[in-house]
């Protein structure tokens, strides 16, 4: 963590208490669950309640409605998601399924397979239904179910089968993101984890990497939070293999199966193995858990050899604990989800979303839940980018704001990043994830003056649900990011757009206010300052993803989504000069596309630090041939066929005593005619991207990795009916908005009325059910015909 | 004479007027171009100390050299005094000469590299990086070596060359630094990565001149050194009272068989001015263990505890210098004469720490920390491996953080910002060692209301015949305790030979061969405690115990009782901590664990090594420090 560790610590306190709040909410099924504010970014993959004015239409509310003619009939009719209260459940009651498909509403034929998108979020749960020969969809959303979500996607998918006039039965594939494995750590709710280590190294993550955060005397004030395998859970094997693989000392097995009779006694629900050198041999592994097996029937054993078998014994220990850490209560989830559907649908396969943005089998879900951390957070990416290709964008940055944090992600050629490295608050573990970067800023943070400095900062602290911004009139009186956005006219507070959700413009402005004295500042200003100042922030983390990593800004388009992403985005593409701004519609059916168009995937790797001088290309071949077909076997488990199937050898690679790694992605044809050398190339090139030099060490392979996928699903995005260009039909109200230091007038649109085509001049303000997109002055936004809003410089 | 400016356009900056939003917004801008610099660093350099253990440092600095954001600047001064010749747009100074740049850099393994960033012909900011290099040649690997008398024996000497000249390297002055190195390739490496994390400042200067405006940004860095300084002189006005506080801690000996060495100091408020007074402090000693202690780096040490300790929301920078006057006596081990020796100044670097809290907490004792791991301990190994290529290994140690008010210190982990272990995995794969204990040391801790941290053994198996050197301290004296809380446990090194025979090694020693078998136990010391462990929560000291972080013996020392089962032994717990109570009589602020002469005394007993003798100054030394107080 770069933060200052006061700063963090406090700010992560405070998430985990929320979340830990919020959990015993969902788990009671509270009444106010759809006021409530997500405690992270990762677990709040609903439509953010934050930042919309809402609508409720409960009179007429019907059961189908063709999107093609009437978006704006389908938006008003879905339930509301105020933020205030808890009059939403009222209406939510009532699923609505819409067809997004331009063919027709005739039911399918049934001819081909159907594939479906689930996406649970805190409030609403989202179905997307494909066919798979013609690409028609299907959508539905039902209110979501805390206390088991399953029958929230159970329910929605019977909605929306019940719409198309599909049989379950021809339901083939169910793909699925969820945010139980993310909870899990957040909540600090998962099992009891024991660990098994080698003699000498019981203390391995007490000691971690001796870190201690915060710079220059941080260590004052930092505080270390507990290993997730408590000490006292910890024993020690007797034995040691060596950096090759070597076996040094042979394993005690009398001694090992004391000490786990011993552990026995204290009640553990998961037990870890991690023991020195694994990566390189994990026979021992193996081994102490054969004999574990014997020891604790029933409990799930995860062996750090194949959870990730990779060079560094504190990383190693700890992702393998942290796999252990969510399994039990992961693998119950997806257990109960897998057995639902199969009862209902016979014969269905039931895919769960990686952090990587691929898919992995329930089976393989449940036994390596450590790749699904970010399975939440990887559907809106996936989602966002399906989405912006159909507006014909493939490289991207994607920017989803909430109340609490905002997560950013550059995509290339239509790809994500990934990284070898995923966080969940403090938990950090080996596993590839979509490169999605954190900064503590949202709706929800609270602007504050120091008294020493008198400098204005915006967050990491946030209001949370409860009290929340001062404008939701719940108590809370600091000024926080939506509270200036009210204040500027951006969220408009009189628009009752469908909706009975009020913003309280007064109570936002005595909130702003208090900045504005302490600043010496007009209130208008203070408001401008904040939106700046939040806007800096996340304009640090798009840098991060794209500058910081050799990638010009200016080649990228900027999708936003998230209940506050489409307020900030078209100020942070001005400061990225990053165009156009695509908003896509429906934050919460984008997840769903994003879980319904990905791909099964599986990897294989295996360290192999050699210098190219110590192998050769064949030797090199030989192993990444072996991983492919490894990994190729999952999928063929799958039913893919080969034919369906696409290779990529990745190789992580480095100079010569150099610490870091860079992954060079390869083609198997590629690889085999290019072998080491052209791998070289790519990596002199990529160095040379990143730290502006190559050098002339010799080169190093870390890691050979193999990468299989399946083919894409056809998919087709709804088409809008074409409009004259003209958005007056749109238009629901006239206001006023404050931007550089001047007032401005301003439209506000309907989003649900606008028609392909429609222009929308700025400033004006485009409001739907889940968010609310400015346009500033000098930028038009124009609808495209699947109805992304796409914002450019006049 | 002081170094020349050289300005194509010498318009002076204007006095404009940035808005509060504007100069957050900068300051934020900052910020992140010097974490980038960080980030490039760290992925590129190739020496183990700056790649794993980020030993290295970034800085961005306004025209004047001011450190506007960073964490261990403040070089711009002394360089500048140091160096005769021009600044000049394209130039990449480096040195790594302490005496020509009054201690900006406090030994010859760090290098330290300075670019001047141009626009228009003007100097609007500076950047900078030093790292600490694996070795620079000299008599020993590693180049630190212990018995050095002078700095030439110390490794190649760079003062402040201009190693790229209007954007040409200097190949030659940089082959000629390289063809003294024994690793000349990390060297270059780790060279090439400061550079890159230079330039890359650079590029953010001019990005952000571009976006803001160069006037707006020069007077953006002029206020965020001014906000510094408010808010600096607020908590120094709150926490430095206007009486004279006095503090003295030791490091315990020079390698050359005497100690300890004693470092005074005391701290008062005239008005808005606080003074550091070193009175007192020995002479400079005969050995390497003295530190060219720069006084604007002591601020910055000064305003970095300040700042975590108070408010950690401040910009932490230079802004607040003026208010600060430190006095080091020349000729002390702080401020030692050329040619001393410097290379083994990292103990009385990290021993600077313990001196500010013992310092500034006597004033406010809830806001005092006990003595802590204030140090980085050195391991070093090398010598020729089977197929007759050198290896060479630098290794930093990790120990106990104290007992502080915020509660419990964290066991084996460092004082120094980002430094990190390096992995066991790592180390085995690359060096021929096998690391067999990777555990805290039970009860090393200090008990407190709030323990001290466990200090780290960490035992090395050798795999080849070599030479290692330790460089270690507080063998003698304790990481002291405060406010009830007791002294941690020192540190120690035990040598267990492969045939049996065990060695308890000299806290520093150098050349110490090393065969294939023979296993290095290397403890460090841990934390101190704070606070009254008889009030520490019976149950915690349980835990602690079932942690195998304390021993069942070690619970007595909190009053703690356990069973059997390790469950805390309620009544006969109140009934030790009762008697404990009454037997102790008075506790003071401070429990140093005996007086230097009491731990001399039984050095022998405790440590089976000799106690130090008494430092002997030579002659010269004391003369001119007499001047110099005089």
């Amino acid at each position: 963590m770069s933060k200052d560790s006061r700063k963090s610590t406090e700010w992560f306190d405070a998430q985990l208490r929320k979340a830990k709040d919020d959990f015993t909410e969902l788990t009671r099924g509270g009444p106010d669950l759809r006021s409530r504010e997500p405690a992270k970014r990762p677990i709040e993959r609903e439509s953010k309640p934050f930042e919309s004015p809402a609508k409720t239409d409960t009179t007429q509310a019907r059961e189908a409605i063709p999107v093609t003619p009437s978006r704006a009939e389908e938006a008003r009719h879905q339930p509301s998601t105020t933020a205030r209260g808890n009059q939403g459940t009222r209406e939510s009651k009532r699923p609505i399924a819409a067809e997004r498909s331009q063919v027709s509403r005739s039911p399918a034929t049934g001819q081909s397979g159907y594939r479906l998108g689930a996406d649970v979020g805190g409030t609403f749960t989202d179905i997307l239904l494909i066919e798979e020969a013609s690409g028609r969809s299907f959508t539905a959303k039902v209110p979501s179910t805390p206390q088991d979500s399953s029958i929230g996607v159970l329910n929605g998918i019977e909605r929306v089968c019940d719409q198309a006039g599909v049989s379950l039965a021809d339901i083939s594939h169910v793909m699925h993101g969820t945010t139980v494995a993310t909870n899990t750590v957040l909540t600090a709710s998962g099992a009891r984890v024991g660990l098994v280590t080698t003699k000498g190294y019981k203390q391995v993550l007490q000691i971690a990497r001796s870190y201690v955060p915060g710079g220059l005397g941080g260590w004052v004030i930092f505080n270390k939070s507990e290993p997730l395998a408590p000490l006292e859970l910890t024993i020690e094997a007797d034995e040691r293999i060596g950096a090759k693989g070597e076996i040094v000392q042979p394993l005690d097995e009398k001694a090992l199966k004391q000490s786990l009779t011993a552990l026995s006694q204290q009640g553990i629900e998961a037990l870890t193995v991690s023991l020195m050198n694994a990566y390189a041999n994990g026979s021992h592994e193996e081994r102490v858990r054969q004999i574990a097996d014997s020891i604790f029937p029933g409990i799930p054993i995860s062996i750090s050899s194949e959870v990730v078998p990779e060079m560094y014994e504190y990383e190693r220990t700890e992702t393998t604990v942290v796999n252990s850490y969510i399994r039990p209560v992961v693998s119950t989830y997806i257990e109960n989800l897998e057995a639902e559907l199969n009862r209902r649908m016979g014969g269905m396969q039931l895919h769960i979303l990686r952090s990587d943005g691929g898919l992995a089998s329930a089976q393989a879900a449940k036994e390596a839940p450590v790749n699904l951390l970010m399975s939440g957070p990887a559907g809106g990416v996936s989602g966002a980018v399906w989405m912006a290709r159909q507006a014909g964008y493939t490289d991207l940055l994607t920017f989803d704001m909430g109340g609490t944090s905002t997560d950013v992600a550059l995509i290339q050629n239509g790809v994500a990043q990934t990284r070898r490295e995923t966080r969940v608050a403090d938990v950090t573990v080996r596993s590839s994830s979509i490169d999605v970067r954190s900064v503590g800023a949202g709706g929800g943070s609270i602007a504050y003056v120091p008294e020493l400095t008198k400098a204005l900062r915006v967050g990491p602290q946030s209001a949370g649900a409860e009290p929340g911004p001062a404008a939701y009139g719940m108590g809370g009186t600091e000024p926080t990011v939506t509270d200036a956005n009210v204040v500027l006219g951006y969220l408009p507070a009189g628009a009752k757009l469908g909706g009975d959700m009020d913003m309280d413009a007064d109570r936002a402005e005595a909130a702003v206010e208090t900045i504005g004295k302490a600043m010496g500042l007009s209130t208008h200003d203070s408001a401008e300052g904040i939106v700046k100042i939040v806007n800096e922030n996340m304009f640090g983390a798009l840098r991060l993803v794209s500058v910081e990593q050799g990638f010009d800004p200016r080649d990228f388009a900027l999708v936003a989504f998230g209940g506050a992403g489409p307020l900030h985005a078209n100020a942070l593409g001005k400061l990225m000069n990053s165009w156009p701004v695509i908003i896509p519609p429906g934050p919460g059916v984008l997840c769903a596309y994003g879980d319904a168009t990905t791909r099964v995937r599986d990897e294989a790797s295996r360290t192999f630090v050699r210098r190219f001088s110590e192998t050769s290309h064949a030797e090199t071949l030989g192993i990444l041939q072996e991983l492919a077909s490894s990994a190729a076997a999952t999928l063929d488990a799958e039913g893919v066929a080969r034919s369906d199937q696409s290779t990529v050898y990745q190789v992580d690679l480095r100079y010569a005593g150099q610490g870091m790694r860079l992954t060079v992605e390869v083609l198997p044809e590629e690889f085999e005619t290019g072998g080491l050398e052209e791998l070289g190339n790519r990596f002199d090139a990529m160095h040379e991207q990143l730290f502006t030099f190559a050098l002339d060490t010799e080169r190093e392979l870390y890691t050979l990795r193999a990468l299989v996928q399946g083919r894409e699903s056809a998919a087709e995005a709804q088409e809008l009916a074409s409009g004259n260009g003209n958005p007056s039909a749109a238009k629901y109200a006239q206001s006023k908005v404050y931007y550089d230091g001047q007032h401005h007038d301003a439209i506000i649109f309907d989003r649900a009325l606008l028609k392909a085509g429609d222009r929308v001049s700025g400033p004006a303000i485009v409001t739907e059910m889940d968010s609310t997109t400015l346009v500033l002055p000098g930028c038009t936004g124009e609808v495209d015909p699947v109805g992304n809003l796409l914002i450019r410089l006049d | 004479m002081p170094a020349q400016v050289i300005q194509s356009n010498s318009t002076p900056f204007q006095n404009v007027t940035v808005d509060p939003v504007t100069l957050d917004i900068i300051e934020n801008a900052l910020r992140n171009a010097r974490s980038e610099m960080d980030a490039v660093l760290f992925r590129t350099a190739m020496s183990p100390g700056i790649r794993e253990q980020h030993d290295a440092f970034p800085m961005i600095a306004n025209h004047e050299g001011k450190m506007v954001v960073g964490q261990f600047g403040s070089f711009f001064w002394g360089f500048q005094q140091g160096y005769s010749g021009t600044i000049e747009e394209g130039d990449v100074f480096l040195t790594n000469d302490p005496y020509t740049c009054n201690g900006a850099v406090s030994h010859l393994n760090d290098w330290l590299m300075m670019m001047p960033i141009y626009i228009d012909g003007r100097l609007v900011a500076w950047s900078a990086m030093f790292g600490h290099m694996t070795d620079i040649g000299g008599k020993v690997p590693g180049s630190l070596p212990t018995d050095a008398a002078q700095v030439f024996e110390e490794g190649i000497q760079i003062p402040p060359v201009k190693i790229i000249r209007n954007g040409e390297l200097n190949t030659e002055i940089l082959e000629l630094i390289l063809r003294n190195c024994r690793l000349p390739e990390w060297n270059r490496s780790d060279f090439n990565a400061i550079v890159a994390a230079l330039r890359l400042a650079e590029r953010r200067v001019l990005e952000m001149a571009s976006r803001f405006g160069v006037e707006e940004l020069v007077a953006a860095m002029v206020e965020m050194l001014d906000r510094n300084k408010r808010a600096m002189g607020a908590i120094l006005n709150m926490v430095v009272p206007e009486n004279k506080q006095y503090f003295e801690d030791y490091i315990d000996d020079d390698g050359m068989g005497m100690g300890p060495y004693k470092v005074s100091c005391a701290m008062w408020r005239e008005g808005e001015k606080v003074i550091f007074d070193f009175e007192g402090t020995d002479p400079q000693s005969i050995s390497s263990v003295n530190f060219l202690l720069n006084e604007e780096m002591f601020k910055m040490f000064l305003g970095a505890f300040f700042i975590n300790l108070f408010d950690p929301q401040i910009l932490f920078n230079d802004g607040f210098y003026d208010l600060v006057d430190v006095r080091i006596p020349r000729g002390s081990i702080l401020k030692p004469i050329r040619p001393a020796a410097l290379s083994s100044r990292t103990h009385m670097l990290g021993r600077i720490f313990d001196i500010m809290s013992g310092l500034l907490g006597q004033g406010s004792p809830d806001a005092l920390c006990a003595a802590g791991f204030s140090d980085s301990p050195h391991f070093m190994y090398s010598g020729y491996d089977k197929n007759g290529e050198w290896y060479q290994l630098y290794q930093i140690g990790f120990g106990g953080i104290p007992g502080r008010p915020a509660g419990d210190g964290p066991d084996g982990h460092s004082l120094w910002p980002a430094f990190t272990n390096v992995p066991n995995e790592f180390l085995e794969a690359y060096f021929p060692l096998r690391i067999v204990t990777y555990e805290t040391i039970p009860d090393s801790g200090g008990p407190g209301l709030h323990r001290g941290g466990n200090g780290l053994s960490m035992g090395y198996q050798f795999l080849e015949p070599g030479e290692i050197s330790i460089h270690d301290d507080r063998w003698l004296t304790h990481p002291w305790g405060v406010n009830g809380g007791l002294p941690g446990q020192r540190s120690n090194k035990l040598m267990v030979r492969a045939d049996g025979k065990n060695e308890w090694m000299k806290s520093k020693c150098d050349r110490i061969k090393v065969s294939a078998g023979d296993t290095l136990y290397f403890n460090t010391w841990g934390g101190g405690g704070w606070g009254d462990p008889l009030e520490r929560d019976a149950e915690k000291v349980s835990l602690d115990v079932q942690r195998e972080l304390v021993s069942v013996e070690g619970a007595q020392r909190y009053g703690v009782v356990l069973q059997s089962d390790l469950s805390v032994d309620e009544s006969a717990t109140a009934n030790l901590r009762r008697q404990m109570s009454s037997e102790r009589g008075k506790v003071d602020l401070f429990n140093f664990g005996g007086t230097v002469e009491e731990l001399k005394a039984r050095c022998k007993a405790d440590t089976t090594l000799e106690p130090p003798r008494t430092p002997v100054f030579q002659k010269w030394v004391t003369r001119s420090a007499g001047e110099a107080a005089g």
